[in-house]
């Protein structure tokens, strides 16, 4: 049997992590990984490796030794010598790349995640964010019937303002979404409105993009603000729509502060 | 209160302030003069009425760009902050060096063995030279609120200046009894004195728990005031304003994040003798404390995630505005760091376990193990760390369809979070249960049942773990969401309790196998202890600007306005570089109090200098 030296061991269990997240997220699931991520996944994994290599002495003397017999012995000193020219040439080239200038619009660092106010005025009133909520909600238990009746209200409100940006589908892919950045919000996805009260939402819909607070600006929002346009029970019915026809349940609060 | 009012209160807690600085700072300061400073203190406090039953309180200040006082080119901003920021370091590192010093000089008197008797003296010692740093420190950062901060500092002693002054009190009895403790250690030995000497200890660590916990007062007040009307004035009621909502959520966070770092500071000055230690002994005596210390860390850094959870839990219970700015909004991509940083953490500290294990040949029967370890901390490191909001190219985000990701979304928010953290505690405490083996064989006739019964235990525990992260993180209401990390957070430390009694039970009367030969370490994995201690420095200076950043515009929240010219959230690029200028000035600082606590030992033998004196 081949015995593997433990520096190619090495090499090759990094390679097969880097190869297996571009074929399962890529491939397999469609999905791709992207670059930022993956340099931080694959320094943790280079990291990791390490750890495990180096923990025993005899496994960390094998590690380092083609290394050190590279510097070290005379017979590799041709192999030596084209190490060291190709080295810093790749050095180079990685920072030539990384540099050139390019016609890419920068990434953006940044998370769209606005902290609401604790209070609010829309419809020439001020609400309360911490205590408000949905006045249709108790419909839920009390009077299924009449509930259901208010979410397909909320559904044709929905269809007739909202989904050109927000999708019929509600996930962010309306017919106008390509045309917008950044893109309306998907809200099937488990990060958005899942993680919300509905009083936050009633807040974003009601002011929309003007209303967004002060900090982390710019958010180059173009969501309109609908308390022009709906009254205030129209955007409580499509909040109902939007967590029926998801299936997510809105965030409430175990205990409020007092 | 008049402008007259408000100079001379400033006035007398400059003198205060100045007293305590420099009775902390000299030892050897003539305590009756001390204490005079002391007594006139109290005496022009009461002068200027400013006492207790005084309700003649005004609003908040609202102040202009025009009241902040500039000193030349300085950014008060920066100079404050590095100030807080670097006694808050040393003030960490003081406390709780005590508490665990008081932990194993109590084990060393239970053992009686002097080795833990003479460790405890050694880690003392060290945290001698950082006390007067400390204090220090703490005269720069009140000096630097007055200068920059005046109306701010007025306010808030308006309103604190009970505790602020037995603060004052406090410092003067803790400095008491720790040179007390410290230079009384060889005199205090050996029977009733022994005792004497650690009971001392206990009122060293009571005094400096509730120092910490007077000035997590004033700074939790600062977050979530209360006390105080929707103005600012205040009602009268000191205690109201100490209990505010956010005081022990962040008391219990302090303590146990200080012991935390306390150890891997200590840790890191063990690897940096042990790197220069000349002999055998040395190495040997470097590298149990080295151990000592990187266990009291890890020991601290396994509940230490927890208590963070529930802080912030109860930010979010305070405000939702907080809770969203911190985690979801401007900060987000700082808590990223901070995920890496605590993933670095438990890395450094497991590779440090693993190297270790080679202390003792015995450890061959468990190496086959570690690879496992390895991939399952790594793999939920990546799960911890994994942004909600990618930072996506436009190829990227056009491939994608928009910003999320329909895999790797759900690993950003938190129900994901909690399941990697509790995995990577589990397996560090496996780690630390495999080390605790590699020299011995049980000796029991339980042994397989033993095994077998923790086998089940970290089976049932980890199934309880993933259930409750997936089905109630994903597939249930937001509350149950939040509710669920309770239980998982109880399964961990119900199997980390339950199998360490077993493993105690198990392992009682064990035959050894393979000594332990301490020394026997590679010289890389004291390079982990260096990193233990930088990361958690670098740590508590990112989480100390943002638990204070989240304040933002507001000196108090919602009460006192910031009109400063710096009242605006800097960039997460320049809160960085702040931070890490802070965190290497912090490490110069820390290795000059290394070097010191060397100098000590050292003897010049010169000759042909001193004059022969005649007797």
């Amino acid at each position: 049997m081949i015995k593997i030296p433990r520096l190619l061991q090495a090499v090759l269990v990094v390679a097969f992590i880097y190869v297996a997240f571009i074929v399962v997220f890529d491939v397999v699931l469609g999905q791709v990984i992207p670059a930022s991520l993956l340099t931080m996944y694959m320094f943790f994994v280079i990291a990791g490796v390490f750890m495990v290599f180096t923990f025993t002495e005899e496994s960390a003397r094998e590690l380092a030794a083609p290394i050190k017999a590279l510097v070290e012995d005379p017979r590799k000193k041709a192999i030596r010598n084209v190490v060291f020219a190709a080295l810093p040439l790749a050095a180079a080239a990685f920072t030539y790349y990384n540099m050139l200038p390019s016609y890419q619009a920068p990434v953006e660092l940044r998370s769209i995640h606005p902290a609401p106010p604790s209070t609010v005025k829309a419809f020439g009133k001020r609400y309360d964010l911490s205590t408000l909520e949905n006045p249709f909600r108790k419909y839920e238990k009390e009077d299924p019937e009449k509930f259901e009746q208010l979410v397909k209200e909320g559904g044709n409100i929905y269809v007739g303002n909202c989904q050109y940006c927000h999708g019929d589908k509600l996930d962010g892919k309306g017919p106008f979404a390509q045309g917008l950045n950044p893109i309306p919000l998907n809200f099937q996805d488990i990060g958005t409105i899942a993680q919300l009260q509905e009083s936050f939402l009633f807040w974003r819909i009601a002011t929309g993009g003007p209303g967004l607070p002060e900090e982390a600006t710019p958010w180059l929002s173009s969501m309109p603000v609908w308390q022009n346009f709906l009254t205030e029970d129209e955007i409580w019915k499509v909040i109902l729509y939007l967590y029926d026809y998801t299936g997510h349940r809105p965030r409430s609060w175990a205990q409020a502060h007092e | 209160m008049t402008v007259n009012k408000t100079q001379r209160v400033r006035a007398i807690l400059l003198l205060a302030l100045f007293a305590w600085v420099v009775a902390a700072v000299l030892p050897g300061v003539d305590a009756g003069a001390a204490q005079a400073a002391e007594t006139v203190a109290v005496t022009e406090a009461s002068e200027t009425g400013a006492t207790a039953g005084d309700n003649n309180f005004q609003p908040a200040p609202q102040l202009s760009a025009a009241d902040y006082p500039r000193l030349g080119s300085v950014n008060s901003r920066v100079a404050v902050w590095l100030a807080a920021q670097l006694h808050l370091w040393f003030a960490a590192f003081v406390l709780a060096v005590p508490i665990f010093v008081f932990i194993i000089e109590a084990i060393g008197m239970r053992t009686r063995d002097r080795r833990y008797d003479e460790l405890a003296y050694e880690f003392i010692k060290v945290s001698i030279v950082a006390y007067s740093l400390t204090a220090i420190l703490g005269g720069l950062l009140a000096i630097s609120l007055l200068l920059f901060y005046p109306q701010l500092f007025t306010y808030l002693a308006t309103i604190f200046k009970g505790s602020m002054f037995s603060y004052a009190l406090l410092f003067f009895v803790e400095s008491a009894v720790l040179y007390l403790y410290y230079y009384g250690w060889h005199w205090l030995q050996g029977g009733f004195k022994k005792w004497v000497h650690l009971t001392l200890g206990l009122i060293l660590n009571a005094a400096g728990t509730t120092l910490m916990f007077l000035a997590n007062a004033w700074t939790t007040f600062m977050m979530s005031p209360a006390g105080v009307d929707a103005a600012g004035v205040f009602s009268g009621d000191e205690w109201a304003a100490i209990h505010n909502f956010l005081w022990n959520p962040i008391n219990i966070h302090r303590l146990v994040a200080n012991v935390a770092f306390g150890g891997s500071i200590v840790g890191a000055y063990a690897a940096f003798k042990f790197l220069s230690a000349s002999t055998r002994e040395q190495r040997a005596h470097y590298d149990w404390m080295g151990y000592t210390a990187n266990f009291i860390a890890v020991s601290a850094l396994l509940p230490l995630p927890f208590a963070g959870y529930y802080l912030t839990a109860e930010i979010y219970a305070y405000s939702q505005q907080m809770g969203i700015t911190l985690m979801g909004g401007i900060f987000a991509w700082l808590f990223i760091i901070q995920a890496v940083l605590i993933g670095a953490l438990f890395l450094s500290a497991n590779y440090y376990l693993w190297c270790g294990m080679g202390r003792s040949d015995g450890a061959v029967r468990y190496n086959k193990y570690v690879k496992y370890i390895a991939i399952v901390i790594i793999g939920a490191f990546l799960v911890w760390f994994t942004p909600h909001t990618l930072v996506l190219t436009n190829e990227e985000l056009k491939s994608l369809g928009g910003p999320y990701h329909k895999y790797l979304g759900p690993l950003g928010i938190m129900p994901a979070k909690n399941t990697a953290v509790n995995l990577m505690i589990l397996f560090t405490a496996v780690s630390f249960l495999i080390y605790r083996r590699t020299n011995k064989i049980a000796t029991v006739a339980w042994v397989r049942s033993g095994n077998a019964v923790m086998m089940a235990l970290f089976t049932a525990g980890i199934l309880n773990i993933l259930f409750l992260g997936i089905y109630h993180g994903y597939f249930t209401n937001t509350v149950y969401k939040v509710a669920a990390s309770i239980p998982q957070v109880l399964t961990t430390l119900t199997i980390i309790v339950v199998s360490s009694v077993i493993d105690a039970f198990m392992y009682r009367g064990a035959k050894e196998v393979a000594p332990l030969h301490w020394g026997r370490i590679p010289e890389r994995a004291q390079y982990a202890l260096f990193l233990l201690a930088v990361a958690f420095t670098w740590l508590m200076g990112l989480m100390g600007y943002i638990r204070s950043g989240i304040r933002q515009h507001w000196h108090v929240t919602g009460v006192f306005r910031d009109n400063s010219v710096d009242a605006f959230t800097p960039t997460l690029g320049y809160a960085a570089n702040i931070v890490s200028m802070g965190t290497i000035l912090f490490m110069i600082l820390v290795i000059f109090v290394f070097w010191l606590s060397q100098v000590s030992t050292r003897k010049t033998e010169v000759s042909g200098y001193w004059g022969q004196q005649t007797a």
